[in-house]
This record gives structure tokens, C-alpha cells and sequence, in this order.
């Protein structure tokens, strides 16, 4: 309880003893399951279910017994203050953390009900199911038509029009066809940052990815573009299971049909959308969504 | 203020008071290095004239290198400091790519820094050590069992027959590629590393095997860089002098195999300068040292054009 109690007493906000502690015992690593956070009246099942997980940078825990649910086919959204944990918490989910050392995650995620942080599961595979979207637009070094057929190529062997069709259809769902058609052998480099992110969107769905995870997509983005990705994200839900990672309060709203409130590498409070920004259960989600801190 | 009050009756201080002394400095330290430039082609030129005069065109063609007779002939150098300069990229490039990418994709953090320690030390020492290292250690084991092995096993290829006395071309080249193997490596290791996270990421988002990432994306992002360190690495085996002239057994002939003595133009000139009494002789070696400063620049030039190509072909990446 002192260790909580240090640790909510940082804020400016509320009083300490007024806030129900998630894991009163944090030393404790029993598994809890859901325990402490809100389960949502989740219509469609899970497509992706996390218990326990925590996570190391070296000796350094930075994320503490995360449990979350991740309906099928809708958008959830991952809000909290900077350093809370947010991307550590989804670069879990296709193991791309193991690209450096001395990370290590400890826990459950399961996908489709396999534990992907298992040990001998296929990452190739893994991560052929499991997109990612950056910051920043990560447009591959060749052309606007390589950069589509990029994970054609390597997970699928088509025939020059086969491939140039689902490289069109791609590009197509993310409405940047009409855009590119006429410079397909262009360099991906010489769009707009707003062409170049759906450009990413479309190269990750050319591999039908099963869950699509966005670390902050909009955030190097101008506001047209921004829109057009927002609107993007809601066409989305039909095809693939999306968690977004977002700062912007507003744009969670407008995108996101659950929503995970992280704080200090835990998750505060999970929920519908609309539940956690009107009713929120926790004082602290309240406060951060008021702006009292973050 | 002293300024001020000393120029107040004469007018508007003098632009070279009042800063222009700096661009002045400035221009003219920068100057030196087009001036040095010129300097050193005149020189050699200059130098070399009686030779040209002598030989002509024909300089470059002829093998033939006789202080006896005043005949020269820059053929044997030219073709020795080419050909063992190739030996050494055609050893290093794979290597030092693949040395890189194990540092910045496979290797465990705490074996990165002693293996970097390890290069860059490699990389700092003096070029004799490798030329006494050569002649004393690596060429006795080539002239016995590497090359007699070669010869017995590959010796319908034209490159494996020969002398198999260790000293030579094969022995050049090998201690060339040593000696620009930590050179290019260290380059190579830092431009990988320029990769940006996000992309390397994004790269193996896509379910791509290290290979892939390697391959497709580090590979093309980071060209300019990876060409970069081979043209650093071939000027530098170019230009080698001392190690080679240890080594390659000063031969002006020109041998199709590699295990037969040779010489190159840094190593004839090394070797030559101090016996050269005749003035067509000396002049002779000074032509020699202007094609080989010409064909380094010639070098970097051809690389640095085929950079830009490249860039522009990838727009602003």
C-alpha cells in the first residue's frame, strides 16, 4: 500500500486514499486476470486477450500486470500520460520488442487463443498477423508499388498480375489509388507524409494482417491528413481488429469503440468509449481526461 | 566604444576593420586546399616531363622497366596496383558487410562494444606491422600448404599456377584485405546504425527474416553510406604502400596467376626512389606517382557520381 501510495502521490490530483488501488500487493506476480479493471460488455469475443503482462527494460519494470480484452473487429484505443507504457504495451503483441536486448515481457497474450509470447511460436508468422503502423510514416526505401508488394512478395507467391492486382486493391482501401495510380514507379519518399502513412496502412493490410496495431499514427501528420486516416481507421473494423496508441484525447473519441486509460506502466481503467470518457470508475482516469495532469 | 570614439572624425570604419578580416581568413584558409590540389599535380607533372617527353602515350602501356637500358614503362606497376586493390575488395566487401550486419543485427550487447574495441584497434596499426606480419607469417604458410593445395586443386584455373613461393600478387592482396577489412567495417557498422529505428522496426513488422530486412531495406536505405566505405576502403588499397611493398616480391612483369611476385606503383616508387641516379629514371618514378594520384582521384570522382545517380533516383529519402 505505501508503494501505491508513493506512487499516486506525484500527482497533483487526487487524494491518495480515495483511489482503489489496481493490485494492492504489487510485489505479488500471481496472476490476477481482469481483476481490478472494468470488463466491457464486450459484444463480439476477444480477438487478442492479455493477462499479466509485465514488462523489462534490463532490471527496470515498465509495465505491471496489464490485462486487457480486445474485441474482435472493433478499434481500441491505448490513452495515458507520455512514458506511461502505452507502446511499450503494444510492441508486445507482435514480439517486435526482441529486436533489442535486454527486453523481456512476462505474461500472457493470447491471439486466437494462442499465447504469442510463448516460447516457439513462428514471429514470421506472428507478425504477417499482426500489422504495425509508426509515428513517423516508414515508407521502405523503392517505389510506391514495391512498398505495397513488399509482404506480398515475402509471404505469398503471385503471378505479375495477381500481384498487381491485390497491390491495387491495397492501395485502393486506403482511397490512395486515385492518388498514386499514375506513379506507381514513383519513390514512396515523394508523397506526402498524409499519402505516405495510409501508404504504410495499405502495405501492412496487402498481407490481410488479423490485427493491426497503431503507435500514435497521426501525430507527424497534418490535419487534412489526419482526418482522412482518422476516417480511415473507422472503414477499418470490417476487415481487421485495430489497437491504437493515441495521445490526443479527441481523436480517441472520434475513433475508438473501447478504450484502455494507462498510468505509470498499468492499466487504469478499460472499458466502451463513451463509458470511460462520461462515467469514468477510477478518480484518476477522470482527472487526466479532465486535464488535471498529463 | 574605443572604436567608436577613434573613427569618429574619420568617416565610416573601414570594411576589413569592422569584420570583413574574417571572411578574409576564412577564404583564404579554404583556398589551400584547391591551391595544394594544384600544387601537387603541377609538381608531379612538372616532374615527369622528361618522361612523357621520352616515352609519350606508350608510358602506359609498356611493361617494360629497365633502369639498365633508361626504358620504362608503367604497365606492370599500374596493372599490380589494380589487380591487388580488386583482390582485397573481392575478400572484403563481403566480409566487412557481413562482419557489420552480425554487429548491428545478431551480436548480444555485451559482445558489441569488446568487438568494436577489437576493429577499431585493428584499424590504427601502423601499415609495417602488417607488411613484417605478412612476409614472416603469412607468406611461409601460403608458400606452404595453401598455395602448393590450391595449385594441386584448382590449378586448371590460370589464376592457381605459378611459383608457389608465397611472396607475390595473392599475398598483396590478402594482407590488403586485412588491412581495409577494420577500415570499412567501422564505416559500415556506423551507417547501419543510421538506419532509423521506426524503419528497422517497420521492416520486421512485415513478418521479414533478418536476411530481408538486410537485403531490402538496410541495403537501399543506407547505399550512399555502404558505397561510400568501399570507395574509402579501395582508395586506401590503392594508395598502400608499405605493407604491399614488404609482400608482393617487386617484380615489374605482369602474370595472369596470382601466386607470382609483382609489384604496384606505390611499392615500385617505396622501393626505387633511393637508386634512382639517372634523370629519366627519377622522372620516370614521378610519372608513376601521377598516374597513381590520378587514378585515386579518379576513384573517389566515379564513386561520388554514381552516389549522386542514386540519390537522385530515390528522391529526398
Amino acid at each position: 500500500m505505501s508503494l501505491m501510495r508513493q506512487s499516486f502521490g506525484r500527482l497533483r490530483g487526487p487524494d491518495p486514499d480515495r483511489v482503489r488501488p489496481l493490485n494492492p500487493n504489487p510485489d505479488d506476480h500471481v496472476c490476477r486476470g481482469i481483476q481490478g479493471t472494468v470488463r466491457p460488455d464486450l459484444g463480439p469475443p476477444p480477438k487478442a486477450r492479455v493477462r499479466c503482462l509485465d514488462f523489462f527494460y534490463g532490471n527496470r519494470q515498465v509495465l505491471f500486470d496489464n490485462n486487457l480484452e480486445v474485441p474482435s473487429n472493433r478499434v481500441t484505443a491505448i490513452i495515458g500520460p507520455s512514458g506511461c507504457g502505452k507502446s511499450t504495451h503494444l510492441r508486445a503483441y507482435n514480439r517486435i520488442f526482441e529486436l533489442y536486448p535486454g527486453r523481456r515481457a512476462r505474461g500472457e497474450i493470447m491471439l486466437d487463443g494462442v499465447d504469442v509470447l510463448a516460447p516457439g511460436v513462428d514471429v514470421i508468422d506472428l507478425r504477417r498477423r499482426v500489422g504495425m503502423i509508426f509515428q513517423q510514416p516508414t515508407t521502405f526505401p523503392m517505389s510506391v508499388f514495391d512498398n505495397v508488394a513488399f509482404g506480398l512478395r515475402l509471404h505469398a507467391s503471385l503471378r505479375a498480375d495477381a500481384l498487381r492486382f491485390e497491390v491495387e486493391q491495397a492501395l485502393g482501401s486506403v482511397g490512395l489509388w486515385d492518388e498514386v495510380r499514375d506513379r506507381l514507379n514513383a519513390p514512396a519518399a515523394s508523397l506526402s507524409g498524409g499519402q505516405q502513412q495510409r501508404l504504410c496502412v495499405a502495405r501492412a493490410l496487402a498481407i490481410r494482417p488479423e490485427l493491426l496495431l497503431m503507435d500514435e499514427p497521426t501525430s507527424a501528420i497534418d490535419p487534412i491528413g489526419t482526418s482522412r486516416i482518422e476516417d480511415l481507421i473507422l472503414g477499418l473494423k470490417r476487415r481487421v481488429t485495430v489497437v491504437i496508441v493515441t495521445h490526443n484525447l479527441q481523436q480517441a473519441a472520434r475513433v475508438s469503440d473501447f478504450m484502455a486509460f494507462f498510468y505509470e506502466g498499468r492499466v487504469v481503467e478499460f472499458g466502451p468509449t463513451s463509458q470511460v470518457f462520461h462515467r469514468p470508475s477510477e478518480h484518476l482516469t477522470e482527472d487526466y481526461l479532465s486535464g488535471r495532469f498529463g | 566604444m574605443r572604436n567608436a570614439t577613434a573613427h569618429a572624425g574619420s568617416g565610416p570604419v573601414p570594411w576589413l576593420v569592422r569584420g570583413g578580416w574574417f571572411s578574409v581568413a576564412t577564404g583564404g584558409a579554404a583556398i589551400l586546399i584547391p591551391l595544394v590540389m594544384v600544387a601537387l599535380v603541377i609538381g608531379l607533372a612538372l616532374a615527369s616531363w622528361p618522361a612523357m617527353k621520352a616515352f609519350g602515350p606508350g608510358f602506359l602501356a609498356s611493361s617494360h622497366w629497365n633502369p639498365a637500358t633508361d626504358r620504362f614503362g608503367a604497365a606492370a606497376s599500374l596493372y599490380g596496383t589494380l589487380a591487388s586493390s580488386a583482390i582485397a575488395m573481392f575478400l572484403t566487401v563481403p566480409l566487412a558487410f557481413f562482419i557489420a550486419v552480425f554487429l548491428t543485427e545478431f551480436a548480444p550487447s555485451w559482445l558489441r562494444a569488446p568487438v568494436r574495441y577489437a576493429i577499431e584497434t585493428l584499424a590504427s596499426i601502423p601499415s609495417i606491422i602488417y607488411g613484417m606480419w605478412g612476409l614472416f607469417v603469412l607468406a611461409p604458410m601460403l608458400a606452404d600448404p595453401v598455395q602448393p593445395w590450391l595449385r594441386d586443386h584448382f590449378g586448371f584455373i590460370p589464376l592457381f599456377s605459378g611459383p608457389p613461393i608465397g611472396i607475390g600478387m595473392m599475398t598483396a592482396g590478402i594482407i590488403l584485405a586485412l588491412m581495409i577489412l577494420p577500415y570499412m567495417t567501422s564505416i559500415l557498422r556506423d551507417v547501419l546504425y543510421l538506419v532509423p529505428p521506426d524503419l528497422r522496426e517497420s521492416a520486421y513488422g512485415m513478418g521479414s527474416t533478418s536476411w530481408e530486412v538486410t537485403w531490402r531495406i538496410h541495403r537501399r536505405y543506407a547505399a550512399s553510406g555502404i558505397f561510400g566505405a568501399f570507395v574509402l576502403g579501395l582508395g586506401r588499397a590503392i594508395g598502400e604502400t608499405m605493407a604491399v611493398t614488404f609482400v608482393i616480391g617487386n617484380n615489374q612483369g605482369i602474370h595472369a596467376d596470382l601466386f607470382s611476385p609483382a609489384t604496384t606503383i606505390a611499392a615500385t616508387l617505396a622501393n626505387e626512389f633511393t637508386e634512382a641516379s639517372e634523370d629519366l629514371y627519377l622522372s620516370s618514378l614521378f610519372e608513376l606517382g601521377l598516374i597513381l594520384l590520378l587514378v585515386d582521384m579518379l576513384v573517389v570522382l566515379a564513386g561520388q557520381w554514381w552516389l549522386r545517380s542514386i540519390e537522385k533516383r530515390r528522391v529526398g529519402a
